[in-house]
């Protein structure tokens, strides 16, 4: 059995035993740690033996026409994204406080769905463990979200995930029949080849890649298929919020640097793509920006904000470049531990103070310093503060996107870029407005927070000290990465 | 041995326990399991049957073939699962048909247990028909019994209005058919499958006639499988019908049409018939109908057994969307194998749907969805199955019902049909909508506390195996493909 199998299996066998009576925080808590833990080694034990390729494999077949198998396989890519997550979900279990099982249950579920997801190596099982979040997300946000519209909203990011994972779906069943081998199709990625084109079935390929771009990039919440976001992580559980916006969005990206971009090599490039791609992720950072600054509640600014920075990403791989690439993932990483860190703290403040409205807070640092200081922390990290983890990630995506200025001249992705980066001025207006607004200034009577206690800090400081770590030494996750995609 | 004569077996025994029914007083629970032994029996015994062992002299009429042996293995299934949804239904049936209910507990029940032991034979024989007569007669035994069943509750209003409904239309239907059957035979001068397609591939002259033949059968078996624009006694039927006679109507009766179905269309669909074009169209434009249809309209459907109804036509629009598309080499399946392989993942999803909605019924839980808020905390054991078979209906991945949608999405795709694949996915959209939708209700906070719903250890079984078909077919869905490719 490879120990990626026990990773995945972990959190589904500690649901289980959840819903059968088990102790709920304790149990989920050891499950988490221990995928952690054993998602640390294996990354450790992956640099220092092999180096690249696919490791741990292990694959047993469950189809034979098509042949389908359970296949699992890591390699730094799959690594980073596993220990992105067992790192959210260890963090999102530690902070649930005296809930019902549900919450343990339904998150262990998602992490699980994400889990297998990132380390499976079949299309069929990579596609399959993203929906397994689909179920426990409705019923968390429909039952024990925030917010009058809480229904509304679960069954739009529902209807949302479900559309685009069919059109997804579509998209892989094209890429299995350009792909396949010429012994039968098959949903092993390591028997597909890279598509060659010729001038007959250009335009169907083409047609393809945007119909897995569309697919992807909802579930992404690329603009203009992002409607579902922001409301559904401003309404979700705290727990729910942290693994959808942190880890399970990032499936989207994973899914196009794993499948659509090595299968379809350079069909990014064709123009009407790369134009189309270059827009929708302009929307999602000067559109969604803008919207994210009119927000008048911390936590739609946080979902909002979390939207907007999947267009850096996707710039990262509309670059085309192998260098854009490593920016993209490493951001995926960054992303999603900031991300996460903010709505933690900004589930601590809702419980603590009952609203989130920017004109109702003030002064709250100066009785809770620790959770002003980490927020200060989680805000600059997620503007791009050098020394933090975003910044290495942003800054590799903007050499990645420049990369091609010497051979092609000026062109639109160059124009988009520039523009690009007016964005990062807008996260620091609405982050640092935040900041201010809820920890400084005058404060407001009858909202009084204190400090959270030691175990509630745990995982914020885990969380925490993770962006500095990466942020102040990338070359620890590049390295991973780069045995993945490839340096240049 | 011949799975004949597992038919003649089935058959006796059904009239030995009518018999016993009307002569001897015994415990009525007795008579289901002696029927469900019965059925065990036979199961069993299927795995022993050979191939292709035909009496002499029925060649032409009856044909063993890996399809007809894994239809009857479906049709035995599902009659054993009736029996247990039966059983636990006992009570309903009861106090609908006995004069005074509290003095006479089985009133009406012998018969309402023997009763789908003839609609089994009725099945096993179907699926092995390759001819016009032995196709009518076999599906006019399932019928016929139907009507009884539809209508068996007969102090219930609803029960006897479905009846009326099921028999006017079916008779139509039978009407239809038969009349398509006359105009084949007359065109070809043939009666068995085989010779038609003979006929059929070296056709000189006009095709009109033919296609005229062909319609009619079409919408004759349109009628069974529930399909657009044939559909429209479902829903009432549906609803109507007492709790276990649906889900037969629904997984047994939609098999026989389509084992049929697979067998007229294989032959006119073969590769140098003069009709293929067209009917391959007619079969597009009914699919995507029928999605579309069933679909939609579920949505607002807040009755739990009517949106089973409309589900049923669904389904039934993907099955007629995998038959229409014949380029499936590439599978390793034919579109009828594909056709059974969806059946099969089929079953066990609607037979917990419809265990849970007659043990809710038989302990005074009404077929609204409203009445199954808080099912999850009430009975966690039936909320976690009932949510599984609603996911696995909606084709949520890693259950059976993902993995026949993917066959239906994929052999589409391999006929580069992208219209079709476009209405399959805008029906599935759908479907995540209505089907989740009982989902939440059922883990929902209750406005008054429900009563929880009990199973007898038989039902708790079939439960569990039905629940583990689902996990194993979709995780491992080589276990049915074994089965149906040998």
């Amino acid at each position: 059995m490879s120990p990626l199998e026990i990773i995945i299996l972990l959190p589904i066998l500690a649901a289980l035993a959840v819903w059968l009576g088990a102790p709920a925080r304790l149990t989920s808590l050891v499950a988490s740690l221990a995928g952690l833990a054993l998602s640390l080694v294996l990354a450790v034990q992956y640099q220092s033996h092999s180096g690249s390729g696919m490791a741990f494999t292990s694959a047993h077949t469950v189809l034979t026409h098509p042949h389908i198998q359970f296949a699992v396989g890591a390699d730094g890519l799959s690594l980073t994204m596993a220990l992105l997550t067992t790192l959210i979900t260890s963090a999102a279990l530690w902070s649930i406080v005296d809930k019902e099982r549900i919450y343990y249950i339904a998150s262990l579920l998602i992490s699980a769905g994400a889990l297998g997801a990132f380390l499976t190596t079949d299309i069929f099982f990579i596609y399959s463990f993203h929906e397994l979040a689909l179920i426990p997300t409705l019923l968390m946000i429909a039952l024990h979200g925030h917010g009058e519209d809480r229904r509304a909203v679960a069954w739009k990011i529902t209807i949302y995930l479900g559309v685009g994972s069919l059109v997804l779906l579509a998209g892989l069943l094209g890429v299995v029949w350009w792909c396949s081998p010429e012994s039968g199709l098959t949903f092993a990625l390591a028997d597909l080849k890279p598509v060659s084109s010729n001038c007959k079935t250009e335009a169907l390929i083409n047609l393809n890649f945007f119909v897995l771009l569309i697919g992807f990039g909802t579930l992404v919440s690329l603009f203009p298929f992002h409607a579902w976001a922001a409301p559904a992580y401003a309404s979700a559980p705290t727990p729910v919020a942290m693994l959808h916006a942190g880890v399970l969005k990032k499936f989207g990206l994973y899914g196009l640097i794993r499948i659509a971009l090595p299968l379809f090599p350079n069909v990014i490039q064709t123009p009407w793509i790369q134009q189309a791609l270059l827009l929708m992720l302009l929307g999602n950072i000067l559109v969604v920006g803008f919207i994210t600054i009119y927000q008048r509640r911390l936590d739609e600014m946080l979902a909002n904000s979390s939207v907007m920075h999947m267009g850096y990403i996707f710039l990262g791989l509309a670059a085309g470049n192998a260098l854009g690439q490593n920016g993209a993932a490493l951001l995926m990483f960054a992303h999603g531990i900031s991300i996460a860190l903010l709505f933690l703290l900004c589930g601590k403040l809702r419980s603590n103070l009952g609203t989130l409205e920017f004109s109702k807070l003030g002064g709250l640092a100066t009785n809770a310093p620790f959770l002003s200081l980490t927020f200060g922390f989680a805000a600059f990290a997620s503007i791009g503060l050098p020394g933090l983890a975003n910044f290495a990630g942003e800054i590799l995506v903007f050499l990645g996107a420049f990369q091609s200025f010497s051979e092609q001249g000026f062109s639109m992705i160059h124009v988009v870029t520039i523009l690009s980066l007016w964005g990062v001025v807008m996260s620091a207006v609405y982050m640092l407005r935040a900041y201010r607004k809820i920890f400084f200034g005058e404060a407001t009577t009858g909202l009084f927070i204190t400090d959270p206690t030691p175990s509630q800090r745990v995982p914020m400081f885990l969380l925490a000290a993770v962006l500095l770590v990466v942020g102040c030494q990338p070359s620890l996750l590049l390295n991973l990465i780069q045995s993945a995609i490839g340096a240049k | 041995m011949s799975t004949l004569s597992l038919e003649v077996f089935l058959g006796a025994l059904a009239l030995v326990l009518l018999l016993v029914e009307t002569f001897v007083t015994v415990p009525r629970k007795l008579i289901a399991c002696a029927a469900i032994g019965g059925l065990l029996v036979a199961l069993v015994a299927l795995f022993f049957c050979a191939k292709d062992a035909v009496p002499p002299g029925l060649v032409e009429f009856y044909k063993v073939d890996s399809l007809a042996l894994f239809y009857k293995g479906l049709a035995l299934v599902s009659t054993i699962a009736v029996l247990v949804i039966a059983l636990e239904y006992a009570p309903v049936i009861n106090q609908f048909v006995a004069a005074d209910p509290e003095k006479t507990k089985e009133a009406g029940l012998g018969e309402f247990f023997a009763l789908p032991l003839i609609v089994c034979v009725g099945l096993m024989v179907m699926a092995s028909a390759v001819d016009l007569i032995t196709i009518f007669v076999s599906l006019e035994l399932t019928t016929v019994s139907f009507y009884v069943l539809v209508a068996y509750m007969r102090r219930s209003a609803s029960s006897l209005e479905a009846g009326v409904k099921y028999l006017i239309l079916g008779a139509l239907s039978t009407g239809l058919l038969v009349y398509g059957m006359a105009w084949l035979y007359g065109l070809t001068g043939q009666m068995t499958l085989a010779g038609i397609s003979d006929k059929i591939t070296h056709w000189q002259g006009s095709t009109a006639p033919l296609l005229f033949a062909v319609a009619l059968i079409l919408a004759g078996i349109g009628f069974k499988v529930a399909a657009v624009p044939f559909q429209i006694w479902v829903p009432d039927v549906y609803q109507g019908a007492p709790t276990p006679v649906t889900a037969f109507l629904s997984v047994g009766s939609k098999a026989s049409g389509f084992i049929v179905l697979s067998r007229v269309v294989t032959m006119l669909l073969a590769k140098d018939s003069a009709i293929a074009p067209q009917t391959e169209q007619m079969l597009l434009i009914i699919a995507g109908a029928t999605i579309l249809f069933g679909n939609l309209a579920a949505i607002a459907q807040t009755n739990f057994k009517r949106l089973l109804g409309y589900s049923s036509i669904s389904h039934a629009g993907y099955l007629l969307l995998a038959l229409a598309c014949t380029h499936t080499g590439a599978l390793g399946f034919t579109p009828s194998e594909i056709v059974a392989f969806y059946l099969a993942t089929y079953l066990p999803m609607t037979f917990i749907c419809f265990l849970v909605l007659a043990a809710g019924r038989a302990q005074g839980i009404n077929e609204d969805i409203a009445f199954f808020r808080g099912l999850a905390r009430t009975s966690p054991v039936l909320g976690f199955s009932l949510t599984l078979a609603l996911a696995s209906l909606a084709g949520l991945p890693l259950t059976a019902g993902f993995m026949g949608k993917f066959f239906v999405f994929f052999s589409a795709t391999l006929e580069g049909n992208y219209a079709s694949l476009l209405i399959a996915i805008i029906g599935a959209a759908a479907g995540f909508y209505y089907y989740f939708k009982v989902i939440l209700a059922i883990h929902s906070v209750p406005e008054e506390k429900l009563p929880a719903i009990r199973l007898s250890a038989l039902s708790q079984t079939l439960l569990a195996i039905l629940v583990a078909a689902i996990i194993v077919i979709g995780v491992y869905p080589d276990a049915v493909r074994n089965l149906l490719v040998k």
